[in-house]
């Protein structure tokens, strides 16, 4: 037998056995260390006759490197074998809670605001907005309620100073007459906000949301009035088939006026909108009056249009099953908790304005 | 506005039903609010008869009684009534009944003991009269006992909300008129009144000429001899229907015109007035006792009804009661007026009076429903109370303010969107009373006089509208396009921060804009707080001036409720000023208590201000401001702890000021009564963000790697604890903006070993390489210079 064969075979039965790296870190030091069985054999490469020398040499190399790969193999084997038997002992109680976080709400004024927004902005409306602090002229006589007129009962106000000229917006409309002081016609906007009126009680909250709506262009009618309302109703409740009642109102400020009612049933206790012969009044609304054109310097001959005020509040109640308009403003964290919304949940068109 | 369909019915020639009625009501803007259908409750109530009466043997002021009901059968009621008494025939209500009065429903109930079946009422239990002594004597017969006690069952009386603009329809004809107009029935005309009117009036009537006269037309009629007693059942069926009480046949009367046909009149005793009627203006400090039992003062210049000795009444308003009528007056004075709408408006709010002639003056009552009022109020009263009318003085007169209105057929469909043929048009604007002049394109159109809101071609439009139904109005989809963004830079970042904040923990709450001055003055730097003149409470009583003070009674109350760790944000507007647009948005944030308890992986830790200062930063840098930007300073309000606060401001220490963070001042914690020691807050002012000239993909650097290594050394100083960790990493950064890509403090130690007045600060630097391979040369090079600049600038030594 040849020295390179015994040293084959004796080597890997020797490997075969080895179990720990130890010993097999001394197996390979004794195989290809400064003075290792191999690096012998190498050194000695030289001394042998020239004939016998590459053959040798080559039966050595294949030897070397045979040996090198059952090292590596067998160097794996351990590893995986120590891992493994460290795994073994390794358990924690994954039933057991992570640490502490807290997760935010998004109030459902903020949620119905930016879903509203996010519908209107699908048929081309942009927002706007204005002052809580209004003057008396752009809260009421620009409106085409002057003093002494009897709709301005309807609206109890806030007041600043003694001479009633300062005042906290009782609706949205304002940002109308400031909307298009301030740019040119065509105009299509929405204008979400806080408003204020001096009433307190279980039904109403001093402070309160609308969104106003205008759209004014050269041939804007009620029908496009109707075809508005109806699109965001429809999209608001995320529901097929809406049942919606235009009624005649008055408004000092639109003419011909309108307040909407929706149809619905309760079921299971539960507000159902869009079936039923109950109807549930959610907006007021009409064509633009002249006069209040005319006071925003727009040419009531050339340009003509609606606009419409809807409770913000009251429309996230209705679509959210929230009872007591007074608990949104209470911030009782266990209500903020149950009835708002993830962050992520951002409304939008494609991905649905709710879940 | 109440009515009902037999008081409709006097004016209306219709087949249609009350429900037909009802909806077509809501239809035409005439909202039916309420319907109050007594029948079925109404029904219960019927005719009894007290068999025998005696008294309770428990209770000496209660009765038993045994009660015939009829078809045989009795029952056993106690009874209050001093009036019950053996064979009386009375109104028996039985359990299960509705008191029309109280709403109450009865009940079997024992009463001191005894079982009471059911209950004997009185008028004013059934809201028949105010008497609430005894109960209802009838005069019937045996074979009533078991009929139903009202006849009128089935009848609803129907509440409608008439908007402002509607003076007409405070009239139950002006109702009619619009019901018939849109095709329900005929509207009746109005009976003619013959009345013989030879007397003479004695009572002269005068309106002074006077700049401000609040009285336009003043008519009157004397009718002497009367007999003032209760009305008759129709007329306080009627008044009670309206929910008034009944007076008396005269007060009745004049009540009964009025919504019968929105047209006030007012009834004095002749008797007491001395000598003559003079309309004229008040005089400051003159006073009357009115018909509400209170007494005026008034000011000067309002309309005032006076005679030789003084007031009378306000005109329009209110009667006062030296001059009022009753059951024994002989003769009266009816007076039927025109009072202007504006005037009667200031003085009812400066005397703070509403009465019902108030609320259809000031919207404006038909000036030529003069002589119509006198006639019907006239006649009823001679035909329930007899006597003798004199002829109507009627001085004054108003001017006929209404203009011919242009309508243009084609602008109808122009706003409305469908169109209407002019036929139409003439057979709408007739029914309501309009005079017209049609040619082909135009059409002339003179409105009623009892309609003051029609004054041009849009309110024509409306009612044309109105009339036709609101259903015939086509419906348009929308459009899809746009003509400007959905929203602008400052509403984007509005949107964005407000999720911002929320994702990192903080729950939303919207709460008011106006808060208690006295927690506000603590958040504010304000000269003047913006105060309310008219709270809705003394705790609501300014505009805020940051949203900590809201925040604050919000973590309060929910701190008292065992809620102590919270995490809360308000984004809203507070207010620099009384003026429109002094006002500012902000993000305001709090957190409270611990952000971990007792748990089994963590310590118990509090809150901190380096909590509060990430979120803030974090949100500053996901709104899109680079970190390098911000500079933190300790610049400091005075609601923060004075030592545990900072600044966030852009670009250096006087830059714009981006956030406030810190911990809340100690001194406030305790006064607010928080019932915790730990409150810390941020505040960013989002009017001071700036607005990005750039997209963010525009304003990048291009993405360059190094493949060069890394290398990352560490330093320890002690150094003049005045220097703040921000100076030093900035300094160490400055050092070579290009290689040095981060300086991390990872420790800073006072005490022990440490001189005092001194502390250690370590931190470990960051260089990468762009262009080779760092070689220790290198290192050591900038490693000498980042120690040197240290020393140099601030005098520290290295530490060993």
């Amino acid at each position: 037998m040849s020295e390179i064969k015994k040293i084959k075979e004796e080597y890997i039965s020797k490997l075969d056995k080895v179990l720990d790296q130890h010993k097999l870190n001394e197996i390979k030091s004794e195989l290809f260390g400064k003075n290792g069985i191999i690096s012998n054999k190498f050194k000695q490469l030289s001394s042998i006759n020239e004939d016998k020398r590459k053959e040798f040499a080559s039966e050595l190399n294949f030897l070397k490197n045979e040996l090198q790969e059952v090292i590596l193999k067998k160097n794996e084997d351990i590893q995986n074998q120590e891992i493994n038997k460290k795994l073994k002992d390794d358990n924690i109680d994954v039933t057991l809670p992570g640490r502490s976080y807290f997760s935010g709400k998004i109030h459902p004024v903020s949620q119905v605001i930016d879903e509203v927004t996010s519908i209107f902005s699908e048929i081309g409306f942009s927002v706007e907005e204005g002052p809580d602090v209004e003057n008396e002229y752009y809260n009421f006589s620009a409106l085409n309620t002057p003093e002494n007129h009897p709709a301005r009962d309807m609206h109890d106000t806030f007041y600043l100073d003694r001479s009633k000229d300062l005042l906290l917006r009782t609706h949205t409309s304002p940002v109308q007459i400031r909307t298009m002081l301030k740019g040119k016609p065509p105009f299509k906007i929405i204008a979400p906000g806080r408003t204020y009126r001096h009433d307190s009680d279980q039904t109403h909250s001093p402070m309160f949301h609308q969104l106003e709506g205008l759209h004014i262009d050269k041939s804007i009618n009620m029908g496009h009035l109707k075809g508005c309302l109806y699109y965001f109703v429809k999209k608001f409740f995320e529901v097929d088939k809406v049942k919606i009642r235009f009624r005649p109102s008055h408004f000092p400020f639109t003419e011909p006026s309108a307040e909407v009612d929706i149809g619905y049933k309760i079921q299971d206790g539960k507000i159902k909108i869009g079936e039923g012969d109950k109807w549930l009044e959610i907006l007021g609304c009409g064509m633009v009056h002249p006069n209040v054109l005319k006071n925003a310097k727009v040419n009531p001959k050339q340009y003509q249009g609606y606009a419409f005020g809807v409770g913000i509040d009251r429309l996230a109640m209705l679509k959210y099953g929230i009872n007591d308009l007074r608990a949104f403003f209470e911030s009782d964290i266990r209500w903020l908790e149950f009835y708002g919304f993830d962050p992520l949940d951002v409304p939008t068109n494609y991905r649905g304005l709710s879940r | 506005m109440i009515t009902s369909l037999s008081w409709l019915k006097n004016h209306l020639a219709t087949k249609a039903n009350s429900n037909q009625i009802v909806e077509r009501l809501t239809e035409i803007g005439l909202e039916v609010e309420n319907i109050r259908s007594s029948n079925v409750n109404l029904d219960k109530f019927i005719v009894c008869k007290i068999l025998k009466s005696q008294k309770h043997p428990n209770a000496d002021k209660l009765k038993l009684c045994e009660v015939d009901i009829g078809s045989g059968n009795l029952v056993k009621v106690v009874c209050g009534a001093q009036n019950a008494r053996d064979g009386l025939f009375a109104v028996y209500a039985p359990p299960g009944a509705i008191i029309p009065k109280t709403n109450l429903k009865l009940k079997v109930a024992k009463i001191r003991g005894i079982e009471s079946h059911g209950m004997l009422c009185s008028g004013y239990e059934l809201d028949e009269s105010s008497d609430k002594e005894g109960i209802i004597e009838l005069n019937k017969k045996e074979k009533n006992i078991g009929e139903k006690y009202f006849k009128n069952t089935g009848e609803k009386t129907i509440d409608i909300s008439i908007t402002p603009n509607r003076p007409d329809c405070l009239g139950v004809r002006g109702i009619a008129r619009d019901l018939a107009s849109s095709g329900l029935g005929q509207l009746k005309k109005l009976s003619s009144i013959k009345t013989n009117q030879k007397l003479k009036n004695p009572i002269k009537i005068s309106i002074k000429k006077e700049k401000g006269q609040g009285c336009g037309i003043f008519g009157g009629v004397y009718i002497k001899n009367v007999q003032n007693k209760e009305s008759p059942d129709w007329l306080k069926k009627k008044i009670i229907s309206l929910g008034l009480n009944p007076v008396s046949a005269i007060v009745d009367i004049t009540n009964y015109v009025m919504f019968d046909l929105n047209r006030p009149l007012h009834a004095y005793d002749a008797d007491k007035i001395d000598r003559e009627i003079i309309v004229r203006n008040s005089v400051n400090g003159e006073s009357f006792e009115a018909l509400d039992n209170k007494k005026y003062t008034l000011q000067n210049n309002m309309c005032a009804i006076t005679d030789k000795s003084g007031i009378l009444g306000l005109g329009g308003i209110i009667g006062g009661t030296r001059s009022s009528t009753e059951l024994s007056t002989k003769n009266i004075l009816l007076e039927s007026a025109y009072f202007f709408p504006s005037q009667i408006r200031k003085t009812s709010k400066i005397l703070n009076i509403d009465t019902d002639a108030k609320y259809r003056f000031e919207r404006g009552v038909d000036p030529e429903s003069i002589k119509l009022g006198l006639e019907f109020g006239m006649s009823l009263i001679i035909d329930i109370c007899g006597g003798e009318a004199s002829k109507f003085s009627i001085v004054g007169k108003v001017k006929d303010e209404r203009k011919i209105i242009d309508l243009e057929t084609e602008r109808f469909s122009k706003v409305v969107g469908f169109s209407i043929k002019n036929s139409e048009i003439k057979k709408i604007l007739t029914s309501l009373g309009c005079s017209l002049k049609m040619s082909e394109k135009k059409i002339k159109v003179l409105p009623p006089t009892w309609r003051p809101d029609i004054v041009e071609d849009i309110d024509l439009i409306e009612e044309l509208t109105r009339i036709k139904g609101y259903d015939k109005v086509p419906l348009i989809n929308p459009g899809k396009e746009n003509i400007k963004d959905t929203l602008n830079n400052k509403q984007k970042i509005f949107h964005f921060v407000q999720r911002s904040v929320a994702s990192k923990g903080y729950t939303e709450a919207v709460t008011w804009s106006f808060t208690d001055s006295k927690i506000d003055n603590l958040f504010s730097e304000l000269k003047n707080e913006i105060r309310l003149s008219n709270p809705i409470s003394s705790d609501l009583d300014v505009l805020r001036s940051s949203l900590y003070s809201n925040l604050m009674i919000s973590a309060k109350k929910n701190i008292h409720r065992n809620f102590e760790d919270l995490m809360l944000f308000e984004i809203g507007p507070v207010f620099t000023g009384n003026k429109p647009g002094e006002q500012l948005t902000m993000i305001g944030a709090i957190k409270t208590g611990k952000h971990s308890r007792k748990n089994w992986i963590e310590k118990e830790r509090n809150f901190d201000v380096y909590d509060i200062k990430n979120d803030v930063l974090r949100t500053l840098n996901e709104l899109g401001i680079n970190s390098d930007k911000i500079i933190v300073s300790n610049k400091k309000k005075k609601w923060y702890h004075p030592g545990r606060s900072g600044l966030l401001s852009l670009g250096s220490s006087s830059g714009p000021e981006l956030a406030y963070f810190g911990e809340i001042h100690p001194l406030i914690i305790k006064k607010l009564d928080l019932r915790t020691d730990n409150v810390l807050g941020f505040e960013i002012i989002l009017d001071n963000l700036p607005e990005p000239r750039k997209k963010i993909r525009e304003t990048k650097p291009r993405f360059i790697v190094s493949d060069y290594q890394k290398v990352v050394r560490d330093f320890a100083f002690v150094i003049d604890d005045k220097y703040s960790s921000g100076e030093i990493i900035n300094l160490v950064k400055k050092i070579d903006k290009e290689l040095i890509k981060n300086v991390r403090i990872f420790d800073v130690y006072k005490g022990d070993n440490i001189a005092s007045g001194k502390k250690s600060i370590a931190f470990n630097v960051t260089l990468e390489p762009k262009d080779k391979t760092l070689s220790d040369n290198d290192i050591e090079k900038v490693s000498k210079k980042i120690i040197s600049t240290v020393q140099d600038i601030t005098g520290a030594t290295l530490r060993s």
